[in-house]
């Protein structure tokens, strides 16, 4: 492992609660439905975050609390039961659904579980439930994804089959290329999970092979390997290291030889060098400090750093998972700073005290920072954007790129003419 | 338990929220858990905003619950204190802090501070944004003045004469993440300039602590949004007999009446009425040959309560649309906008379920929707042009230009705004006439989207026979035929009424001839 500086902070914090993965885990698995039993302030969050509203009946919503449920609990349990029958009669089309807790739901322990067990027993045949927590009190932003899918995996049949099970939420087009990658590989036997559709779950067992696409799923992994799956360890996939060393790990797990991966992962390599080439020439020098936001913080620094050459003030993650992370941390260049959790004031001291050149922050500070004239990059677009692979990784860098070279048309003289 | 899947108003919290960040020299420390941090960014990224909401999270977390939450709020307080050196602290709590009970307020109070405190108790399982808004604006004056109500004189109306001044007036209401309000105030600080009334202040909008305590300087105040600042007018009533305005000066007509109401308070007497109808481009606009074809048009109106009542005054009385819905989400301003629909003979429409808002806007069948992001969304849906006059409202509602809703200027803004997507509508329908010129490219949409061709798809189909699926209706080619002869821009209205028709007198096959009777029944 590299001497990487591990420091802990704890204070006021600015980052999402584990809902807001239900903007992109909605979008995923189209027939299935999200309603969150929480209070006014989780049905804004998740509308605003979403940042635009999507132009149609979302597949998500929210059973608001109100006073009369928190007097009795039982009463809350009927009502629920109400809110999901007007839903489920509303939309016949959903196969699945999530009731995910909130910070008040798991403060008045509203016993989800039960709820749905029982809503299961009715439903029987027709949507299945399945319930999970996304609050704040618990978990942060991506987190909420660990969760949905921990939820899910009680309901995968078990197969002995020998597979390749891609965790963690892509892209689509980004998990087709992935797929076709692998074939080519020779490993033929390729699921995702989560599956584009909530009632296509893969089989699971002993001869599966999990390889995770995400840095967020700790639970979810867990989980997996409580029910034999082996998991595989490699970086994420981002940019061309990372995804060349999690092909190869994965090629490794299914025994293929080393320079067959080379082979067919060459010509991406070279590809994606030349792709990356302008970007590079923008950050290469640049100064970065990541803010803890979507825990894919480690895996871009590690990325804009040995592949972009930027150099790394401080690598914010809202929490660290060290075995998880541990193939990420060994990449990371010598006496890089990662802090693990926040205090946002003192963060942003320190902020202004290093003088970056870019900072990967959340929506709620990027506008603040730039008044004060420093780049910004919102972190949320990392998980909206189709950013995995080798084939993206000058996409992935142009996120970066993009702000640094607006920030230079718009400082140089054609615009400012006095 | 409620059902939602899009909302009107956050919860009261951000309300608060609202008033300290369009405040200078306030804090507040929100004891909260970390994803309410989100409240910033419709701050930043909405109102693209360049400076964080003054607002502290206690960020507790559920391992923190079995121990001393109370110390961690205690802890943020004083830290934010010496940080932030507010002039004046909020305190209050989220919807998830309100059940753990740590009385973030009173544990403020007690820990020796020397500024004033305000405890925000904001009910959060029961109330919305706007009335936190109000009560957190209410409670902070009340808290900064209450000491002067004992030894203040009732203020008259009148004072400003003896003063030898000018007469002053509070502008109250005005906020971030309202709408337009920035633009507003300066349109009305402008036109009371020229009447040669002077503004005193305005309140929460860029106004300190400090400013809150010269309130009672001026003689009336203006509540400029009812929503947010009566409560606090009504105080200040009650306690310093400081009069209020209740005319909402959006429209020319309520423009005009605002200014007779504030000249009548203040005893001024109102020189240049003849002059004020001039002031503005929309009398004339809305009476030039080429706004004919607006008489009549249907507009369907859902908003905040201020907006929608004076949105519904404008269409009728200033261009001569005819409304045909209209409601709100403000249960605060349910009765006056109940009121405003019985005039107009119509029920207003008070929900928070945007979904009931869609149903009664596609049962209307309007020309045009006033609404608000989520009626935007919901007309885009129905291929209905749609302005949008209310919040909520999305970050291209906030534009750069001046772009007031109220007074002279805000007249003219709400022709161009309303007007413009009507005209979008017609071209939308030429689009469709010409496009079997040559010319034509295929695949050629405008702001409508696909909705906006389903007549044109009906007439289009295939089949020769086609059923109206809801009724069991059948169009017979004749029928079909004549349809295509109506001019495209009342085309759709005639497919219902034929429609309507034919169900009314259990006509099962529409003819040519079914086209004429339903015509003749309904003119």
């Amino acid at each position: 492992m590299s001497k990487v500086e591990f420091n802990k902070e704890t204070g006021p914090r600015e980052v999402f609660c584990g809902l807001t993965s239900i903007v992109w885990l909605h979008r995923r698995m189209p027939d299935a439905f999200f309603l969150v039993v929480g209070s006014r302030t989780c049905a804004h969050l998740i509308q605003s975050a979403a940042g635009v509203m999507i132009f149609a009946e979302p597949r998500f919503g929210t059973a608001i609390l109100e006073e009369k449920d928190l007097a009795g609990l039982a009463d809350a349990h009927e009502e629920l039961d109400r809110v999901v029958n007007d839903l489920i009669a509303r939309r016949p089309e959903i196969k699945t659904l999530f009731l995910v807790g909130s910070c008040p739901s798991e403060v008045i322990k509203l016993d989800l579980a039960t709820v749905a067990e029982k809503l299961n027993k009715k439903f029987l045949g027709q949507v299945r439930f399945v319930n999970y927590s996304g609050s704040g009190i618990e978990t942060t932003f991506t987190q909420g994804e660990d969760g949905a899918l921990k939820a899910l995996i009680p309901l995968m049949n078990s197969s002995d089959e020998e597979k390749l099970l891609l965790v963690g939420t892509l892209a689509n087009n980004v998990e087709d290329r992935f797929k076709k990658i692998f074939r080519n590989l020779g490993i033929s036997n390729i699921e995702s999970f989560p599956p584009r559709q909530s009632t296509e779950l893969p089989k699971i067992g002993k001869n599966t092979k999990v390889l995770l696409t995400q840095p967020y799923l700790s639970d979810t992994v867990r989980c997996l390997k409580h029910r034999g799956c082996e998991v595989i360890s490699a970086p994420f996939p981002l940019g061309i290291e990372g995804s060349s060393e999690w092909f190869l790990a994965a090629a490794k797990a299914f025994k293929i030889n080393e320079l067959k991966v080379h082979e067919i992962i060459s010509p991406l390599i070279n590809r994606a060098k030349l792709a990356l080439e302008s970007h590079k020439e923008i950050l290469k020098g640049k100064r970065l400090f990541l803010l803890p936001e979507s825990q894919l913080e480690i895996s871009l620094a590690r990325f804009l750093h040995n592949e972009c050459e930027m150099d790394l003030i401080e690598v914010g993650t809202p929490y660290l998972n060290k075995d998880l992370m541990k193939e990420e941390i060994n990449l990371l260049p010598d006496n890089t700073k990662i802090v693990e959790g926040q205090h946002v004031e003192k963060q942003l001291d320190r902020v202004r005290e290093s003088n970056p050149d870019l900072v990967v922050c959340g929506m709620g500070l990027a506008n603040p920072l730039e008044a004060e004239g420093i780049s910004t990059k919102w972190s949320i677009e990392m998980v909206f954007s189709p950013i995995h692979g080798i084939d993206q990784a000058a996409d992935l860098a142009g996120l970066f790129s993009k702000p640094l070279k607006r920030n230079q048309i718009l400082t140089s003289k054609t615009l400012v003419t006095y | 338990m409620e059902l939602t899947l899009w909302t009107y108003e956050g919860p009261p919290h951000v309300g608060a929220m609202r008033i300290a960040s369009s405040m200078k020299d306030i804090h507040y420390v929100l004891h909260a858990p970390q994803g309410d941090t989100y409240a910033d960014l419709l701050f930043t990224m909405i109102e693209r905003r360049g400076q964080r909401p003054p607002v502290t999270y206690t960020t507790f977390q559920a391992r923190d619950l079995g121990g001393d939450t109370a110390e961690l709020v205690k802890k943020n307080i004083k830290e934010a204190v010496e940080r932030f050196k507010p002039k004046t602290l909020l305190v209050g709590e989220s919807c998830t802090a309100e059940l753990i009970q740590d009385q973030p307020g009173s544990l403020a109070k007690g820990m020796g501070f020397d500024m004033p405190i305000v405890n925000l108790e904001l009910p959060a399982y029961s109330k919305k944004e706007n009335w936190g808004a109000s009560e957190t604006f209410y409670q902070l004056t009340r808290t900064l003045l209450k000491e002067k109500v004992s030894y203040s004189e009732k203020i008259s109306p009148l004072r400003w004469r003896e003063f030898g001044r000018r007469p002053k007036v509070n502008i109250l209401g005005p906020t971030l993440l309202g709408f337009r309000c920035r633009d507003d105030v300066i349109e009305i600080q402008r036109i009371l300039s020229e009447q040669g009334i002077d503004t005193n202040l305005v309140a929460p909008l860029g106004a300190s602590p400090d400013d809150i305590e010269r309130l009672i300087d001026a003689e009336i105040n203006i509540c400029l949004y009812p929503e947010i600042a009566e409560a606090t007018c009504e105080w200040l009533k009650r306690n310093f007999g400081m009069e209020y305005t209740n005319t909402i000066p959006i429209g020319i007509k309520n423009t005009i009446e605002f200014i007779n109401e504030v000249h009548k308070k203040l005893d001024l007497p109102l020189t240049n009425k003849k002059e004020l109808e001039n002031k503005s481009k929309l009398p004339w606009y809305s009476k030039s040959v080429d706004s004919n074809y607006l008489t009549g048009k249907r507009v369907f109106i859902f908003g905040d309560g201020t907006h929608a009542i004076a949105a519904a005054k404008i269409a009728k009385e200033e261009l001569g649309f005819e409304v045909v819905g209209l409601g709100t989400y403000s249960r605060e301003m349910a009765r006056q906008v109940r009121a405003t629909a019985k005039d107009l003979n119509l029920e207003a429409l008070i929900t928070n379920n945007y979904l009931e808002v869609e149903d009664a806007m596609k049962k209307a069948a309007p020309e045009l929707v006033l609404g608000t992001q989520m009626e935007r969304h919901s007309a885009k849906r129905l291929g209905i042009p749609c302005s949008v006059i209310s919040t909520p409202m999305h970050v291209q509602d906030v534009p750069a230009r001046y772009s007031p809703q109220m007074g002279w200027e805000g007249a003219n803004v709400i022709f161009d705004d309303w007007v413009h997507p009507l005209m979008m509508g017609l071209e939308e329908h030429l689009i469709d006439m010409f496009k079997h010129d040559f010319e034509f490219i295929d695949g050629h949409q405008s702001h409508l989207g696909h909705t906006a061709t389903q007549t044109k798809d009906f007439l289009n189909s295939d089949e020769k026979k086609e059923i109206n699926s809801k009724e069991g209706i059948i169009w017979t080619e004749s029928g079909r035929a004549e349809l295509t002869k109506v001019p495209f821009f009342v085309r759709g209205k005639v497919k219902t009424n034929t429609e309507k028709y034919a169900i009314l007198r259990g006509i099962p096959e529409i003819s040519d001839e079914t086209l004429y009777d339903a015509k003749a029944y309904f003119s």
